[in-house]
């Protein structure tokens, strides 16, 4: 008998526990370093040099207090829009449309934050997380829904739902919300200076970051270590043997699709309380997508996306220097995410593979 | 090795001059920095550079400031207007030594320019569009054109041109900016036959190729025979013109090579004036000047060569006009001028003239534009 591929669930001996942890280290690590090799090979064929490629990208991403404070800042919008791909895909669903529940989140944010210009910057700011979170969870909770009561498959859904996401927000801000003083860049009305979420003592980097990491460590606790997260898991696995086992599978599917839904909701409050200052259209900026990209590679694993977002904001952090130093085209940044992302999910079928990271008494 | 010096990349030539500066008084806290003996320039666009467009109006100035000594641009672009936006800016400062830098995008100016202005106030910001006032920092500023005078000779040539009187025009949103060009244009199509109407289509944003296609086409299938633009890219409008065979003017920047046989004329940008102005302001230790406008009189817009289908006593019309501009005694918004629900928006004997502020919070479309705000 061998366990499931990836159902974590744990040996009851440490070394394989170790050995299991080191498979979902090792591979994707490998991954990457054939990625950058590929990617390597492909600057080498366009006439660059690829170790001052990669040594920009590292002065760019991580050399320095500013670029590392430029990364972490790039990382802060991924790491809670990655969330909205990884929770639900504990259920087996994989919901592309974070995009979505991140503009109306931040439009919702804007609303309730110059609604609530009166009241305490801490009761304001809690109200902007709080309806964020409940519209973007909304949001994304209903493809939950289209697909368990309907039949709709969520990846299509919720993209689809981006769209007219984006078509409502944009006839908010143009329309019945817009601040008529916003003459050429409709926007709502600003949400004031009192209301915005400042920046960690000593760095250019805003609380959004840590929002990221704090909804990061809830999610991994609740999903690895409470009863819901393993009825989420079983869910995933297998949904008929979840209910054979008498699971409310339509629940903890909606439930999950709400969770993730609310934290990209957080991502869309953040950006309006951090950086932007009301809602308007540089809100829709792909980081529901590039949320994607990020959950993929950290396996759906809601501690791994924290070090996966940094990874991409580093490199996105690096694009002007490569940019700038090189005269390569914007594109650049994209091909390599291109390639890890094709490199890394190829490498999906290599676990289990190996005998090493396999628990030693199956073998006995 | 005279070889060797000839072969020398730019990259060596930077780095020897990083190196002669550890030598200087330039210290070594600046040698680090990639271009530490010229004023570096840093140019921010927010879509690419080649875009036949707004972004390409852009980096056709900074193209030439390149040439000019003593000057280094560094460039980036398709730089989204959020946080990557001020990033992009304090790397360019600090990993670059950048000592002026060229925002492009309208959406970079509030939140994100200021509050880097505010950051580095050794730093001068020079900000396209945008509406700089007092009360905001002095190391920022903002520089725009009149472009509305060579949409209104687009509109000329348009009105000598067309055989249905039927004009068209693709938009992004309905801002003031937007709206001010459809109207130039279409005030100037009138000049010529008063009873030619423009028939309007929003796209929605900034660069939505396909919806530009499918709205191109069909205003051509409405019956439309002249058509203009105001989205980033002209590109897709342009060349579906060309393919329809009907006949466009080009906006942003010069688009006649893609369509030889459909582009009439077109208003271009001439960001140059206002770039050379900062740039020698930077050289030359005089402050910053905050706010520069300016239309063909200033040589901040000009108008793109005629193409072919332009008739002789169009050309003899639209320089005409083109002549009391440059003089600056041409008034484009005046009264009595009625929108296009029948409401009097300029009172009769009134002129507004380009500086009027009234114009920059443009909300109507003119009389003989099919259209909604």
């Amino acid at each position: 008998m061998t366990l499931p591929v990836g159902s974590g669930v744990a040996s009851a001996f440490p070394s394989d526990r170790l050995r299991r942890a080191a498979e979902s280290f090792v591979i994707p690590v490998a991954a990457l370093v054939v990625a950058m090799l590929l990617f390597g090979v492909f600057m080498a064929l366009i006439g660059k040099n690829p170790l001052e490629v990669y040594a920009l990208i590292y002065k760019g991403g991580f050399a320095s207090g500013f670029a590392w404070q430029n990364t972490l800042q790039r990382a802060a919008p991924l790491i809670l829009t990655a969330l909205c791909v990884a929770l639900p895909a504990q259920a087996g669903l994989i919901i592309i449309g974070g995009e979505g529940a991140l503009v109306l989140g931040g439009l919702t944010a804007a609303v309730v934050g110059h609604a609530a210009a009166g009241a305490s910057p801490l009761m304001a700011q809690v109200a902007m997380v709080l309806g964020a979170m409940l519209v973007g969870g909304a949001w994304i909770g209903f493809a939950g829904g289209l697909r368990h009561f309907r039949g709709v498959n969520e990846t299509i859904s919720s993209l689809l739902l981006t769209y007219i996401a984006i078509a409502l927000f944009n006839h908010f801000v143009e329309g019945p919300l817009r601040d008529p003083a916003s003459l050429n860049k409709p926007s709502t009305q600003p949400i004031g200076d009192a209301l915005m979420v400042g920046h960690l003592p000593g760095m250019d980097v805003h609380w959004g970051f840590v929002y990221g990491l704090l909804f990061c460590a809830v999610c991994y606790v609740l999903v690895r270590y409470t009863v819901f997260g393993f009825a989420l898991r079983i869910v995933g696995g297998n949904v008929r043997a979840a209910r054979l086992a008498g699971l409310r599978v339509g629940w903890l599917v909606l439930l999950s699709c709400f969770l993730g839904g609310a934290a990209a909701g957080l991502a869309g409050m953040v950006e309006v309380a951090a950086v932007h200052g009301s809602a308007n259209a540089s809100l829709i900026a792909g980081y529901g997508y590039a949320g994607i990209l990020v959950s993929f590679i950290a396996r759906h694993n809601p501690i791994a996306v924290i070090p996966v977002a940094i990874l991409v904001g580093g490199i996105g952090a690096s694009n002007g220097l490569l940019q700038r130093r090189l005269d390569l085209p914007d594109a650049t940044v994209l091909v390599l995410q291109g390639i890890a992302f094709m490199v890394i999910l190829a490498a999906e079928t290599l676990y289990g593979r190996f005998r090493v990271f396999q628990p030693r008494e199956l073998h006995r | 090795m005279p070889a060797k010096h000839l072969n020398a990349t730019r990259r060596d030539i930077i780095k020897t001059l990083a190196a002669v500066g550890v030598g200087t008084a330039l210290g070594p806290g600046l040698v680090s920095r990639a271009f530490s003996a010229d004023i570096v320039v840093g140019v921010i666009y927010v879509g690419p550079k080649d875009d036949y467009g707004y972004n390409q109006a852009q980096a056709q100035a900074a193209a030439q400031i390149k040439k000019m000594p003593g000057v280094k641009v560094v460039e980036e672009e398709k730089v989204p207007e959020t946080v990557d936006v001020q990033k992009t800016m304090a790397s360019m400062i600090e990993q670059d030594g950048a000592v002026l830098l060229f925002p492009t995008s309208f959406g970079y100016f509030d939140p994100h320019m200021i509050k880097m202005a505010e950051k580095y106030p050794k730093v001068r910001f020079a900000h396209c569009g945008g509406l700089w006032k007092e009360g905001l920092p002095k190391n920022a500023g903002s520089y725009f054109g009149y472009i509305d005078e060579c949409q209104y000779l687009n509109g000329i040539a348009a009105g000598h041109t067309t055989k249905s009187k039927k004009l068209g025009f693709v938009a992004a949103k309905p801002i003031p900016q937007v709206l001010r060009n459809i109207n130039a244009f279409t005030l100037g199509a009138k000049s010529v036959k008063p009873d030619i109407t423009t028939t309007v289509i929003f796209t929605g944003d900034w660069a939505m190729p396909v919806k530009e296609a499918e709205s191109a086409n069909s205003l051509i299938d409405q019956g439309i025979d002249v058509m203009t633009m105001h989205v980033d890219s002209p590109k897709v409008v342009v060349e579906t013109c060309e393919r329809r065979g009907i006949y466009v003017c080009g906006y942003h920047a010069n688009q006649s090579a893609l369509a030889p046989r459909a582009y009439l004329t077109g208003a271009e940008w001439n960001w140059i004036t206002p770039y050379t102005e900062h740039v020698k302001a930077v050289m030359e230790g005089r402050p910053m000047n905050n706010f520069l406008r300016g239309g063909l009189k200033e040589g901040y817009v000009k108008p793109s060569p005629y193409g072919k289908a332009v008739s002789e006593g169009a050309r003899k019309n639209a320089d005409a006009v083109k002549a009391k501009m440059v003089k600056g005694d041409f008034v484009i918004f005046k009264g009595p001028l009625k929108d296009n629900t029948g409401k009097t928006v300029i009172a009769s004997g009134t002129q507004q003239m380009q500086t009027d502020v009234v114009l920059e919070q443009m909300n109507y479309l003119v009389e003989g534009v099919v259209g909604k705000v």
